[in-house]
């Protein structure tokens, strides 16, 4: 048997059952239970409703889309700042956790000052016809706030690991940048890559108050699936706000279950690279 | 959870540091905008309580939106009494069983000891020219005001807007309909809370009028610039009545009841009356009316009971999932 590092296997997977039971699955359960006064002819009229599908569907699409640019702009920034050595390198670098430390409610009402008609952004993009505050296009900016460390932290420990004599081998071997990037580097980081999507996608998925105060909140239009769920909560509607919910909670783990798939076949993908 | 336990723990405290007078701590759940007024509220009370007593009273108070607070007190918050934003959200107490269903009749002036109205908020010199409710659906007026599914207070705006309609010659329920749907169409932000549609009208600069509790607006004509805005009186609007009541089932538990109860009861003392105008609240007593009558220009309200007959069947008939609101809403 292989010596292990932490005492009483049966100890600590106890612990670590009993921990998940307790912080994760427990919470879930109270949410199924709450559930079920809805029945499922409710569940089913309620997830068919106009308004439920343009919730989730902005919910779900902007995350996506956030999480999409997050990986784009991540990657950029995390290679910025673990290959190049610039002035105030450390400074920026501490910055990328600000959206983690900010209230969201700070956040969300710091983006809409600045993106109002009336902000520092905001009045310049008013007369080129782009308004940011108070459209779907808020919500992206605030999911894509929200979710931006993300990308950057899982990014920034496999970029500084990988080893550069491989580039250098494959600069020698004739491949052009591009190829390298695509044939020798991507693959690598494709698995962190490819986490970091995921955590910024669950992040904006459930966002709440930032979004709020930046999203206009217009039915059918701007109303994100949270939102919902607040104000089934406001009218005393349990059963109904669980069920919006459970809703979020499957379409969630779809979407992860989707990406881990894609995250074991990048794994192999990298395999082969190597 | 915590702040419960924090409470016991605080209210154990108090309870074995009394020697001779009796320490009795209440707690009262109440909604955003009565932050300032309860601090004052709550000092005169306790001041008066130990001249009459000698025993020292300490209420403590939660806020949050009015919903938010009536699930807080259903899940578990241990308060002694709530003052909320409207009745539906203490009738969903009482359906709970945490206090009498006839809780609104146990004290004067439907349980509200203070009212207030709904009142339009426009910029410096009204460049819109906005005096009376049909002004709002004027081409170009943007009006800013909160969701009334996410905002119990916002609730009022809507049927102030309804029942305006509602009154005029030939109103029937088709034409106030017709004047709601046109009135949301304006509507450019659904804020979920009244503080943040103040924000939106205020700081952001976005919409020409807001339709806001008389209180709130003198309260952000005060602390936003005298200058920068000025409130409209419309010609009717409705009689905002924010209802106390002692939470029987906790007051029980605590042995609070005579404590929470002439702590309501205070509220309708000419001193409370006064303490609430001062926070630009209407007061229900007609000498202290009196006294403040330059602060509250005359204007004619209905009310629910008149219009809509109680809380819960306006609630049923336009707040509800699929009901008017969600018919007539911006968005459609």
């Amino acid at each position: 048997m292989a010596r292990r590092l932490l005492p009483g296997y049966g100890l600590s997977l106890g612990y670590t059952l009993a921990w998940l039971g307790l912080i994760v699955l427990l919470p879930l359960a109270a949410l199924l239970w709450k559930a079920t006064g809805i029945g499922m002819h409710g569940l089913l009229a309620l997830l068919a409703s106009p308004r439920t599908l343009a919730a989730l569907k902005l919910s779900f699409g902007g995350a996506l889309v956030a999480a999409l640019v997050n990986a784009a702009v991540g990657l950029l920034v995390a290679w910025v700042l673990v290959r190049y050595r610039f002035p105030g390198r450390r400074l920026f670098d501490a910055l990328i956790d600000l959206p983690f430390a900010l209230p969201t409610a700070v956040a969300g009402i710091a983006l809409t000052a600045l993106y109002a008609p009336n902000g520092w952004l905001g009045r310049w993009l008013a007369p080129l016809g782009i308004q940011v505050a108070y459209t779907p296009l808020g919500v992206l900016v605030a999911m894509a706030f929200v979710g931006f460390p993300f990308v950057v932290r899982t990014l920034q420990p496999v970029l500084a690991s990988l080893d550069r004599g491989v580039e250098e081998a494959a600069h020698s071997l004739g491949a052009r940048p591009a190829q390298t990037f695509v044939r020798v580097i991507l693959p690598v980081l494709a698995p962190a890559l490819l986490t970091g999507f995921a955590l910024a996608l669950a992040r904006a998925v459930g966002e709440y108050g930032s979004v709020i105060f930046i999203a206009g909140n217009i039915p059918l239009r701007s109303e994100i699936a949270p939102l919902l769920i607040v104000q089934k909560l406001e009218q005393f509607d349990y059963a109904g706000a669980a069920a919006v919910g459970i809703a979020m909670l499957v379409f969630s783990l779809l979407l992860l279950v989707l990406i881990g798939l894609l995250q074991r076949w990048s794994g192999r993908w990298a395999e082969r690279a190597a | 959870m915590k702040a419960a336990a924090l409470l016991f723990a605080l209210a154990g405290t108090l309870a074995a540091s009394a020697a001779v007078a009796k320490d009795v701590t209440l707690l009262n759940a109440s909604y955003d905008p009565t932050r300032e007024l309860y601090q004052d509220l709550n000092a005169a009370f306790a001041a008066q309580w130990k001249a009459r007593h000698g025993d020292t009273v300490t209420v403590r108070m939660s806020h949050g939106g009015s919903g938010k607070q009536a699930r807080s007190v259903v899940d578990g918050l241990p308060a002694d009494v709530v003052t909320l934003a409207l009745a539906y959200d203490i009738d969903a107490l009482a359906d709970r069983g945490l206090l009498a269903k006839d809780w609104q009749q146990r004290l004067p002036d439907a349980s509200s000891p203070y009212t207030s109205t709904i009142v339009f908020l426009v910029r410096k010199g009204n460049p819109k020219g906005i005096r009376d409710w049909p002004d709002l659906i004027k081409p170009g007026v943007q009006v800013i005001t909160p969701n009334p599914k996410s905002s119990g207070g916002a609730r009022w705006n809507f049927l102030a807007a309804w029942g305006y309609a509602l009154k005029q010659p030939g109103g029937n329920e088709a034409r106030a309909r017709a004047f709601v749907r046109e009135l949301y169409r304006h509507v450019p932000v659904l804020d979920t809370g009244a503080r943040g549609a103040t924000n939106t009208f205020a700081q952001r600069g976005i919409g020409d009028v807001l339709l806001a509790w008389e209180n709130e607006a003198l309260l952000a004509q005060r602390e936003l610039g005298k200058g920068k805005f000025e409130i409209v009186m419309p010609s009717v609007s409705i009689l905002a009545e924010p209802p106390v009541a002692v939470v029987d089932r906790n007051a029980q538990a605590h042995g609070t009841r005579a404590v929470a109860e002439a702590y309501l009861q205070f509220l309708y003392t000419p001193l409370a009356q006064a303490l609430a105008a001062r926070h630009f609240y209407r007061p229900r007593s007609a000498q202290v009316a009196q006294q403040y009558a330059a602060q509250f220009p005359r204007v004619t309200t209905f009310t629910i009971g008149e219009l809509f007959g109680d809380w819960r069947q306006a609630q049923a008939k336009f707040f509800a999932d699929g009901a008017i609101f969600d018919q007539l809403g911006p968005g459609r």
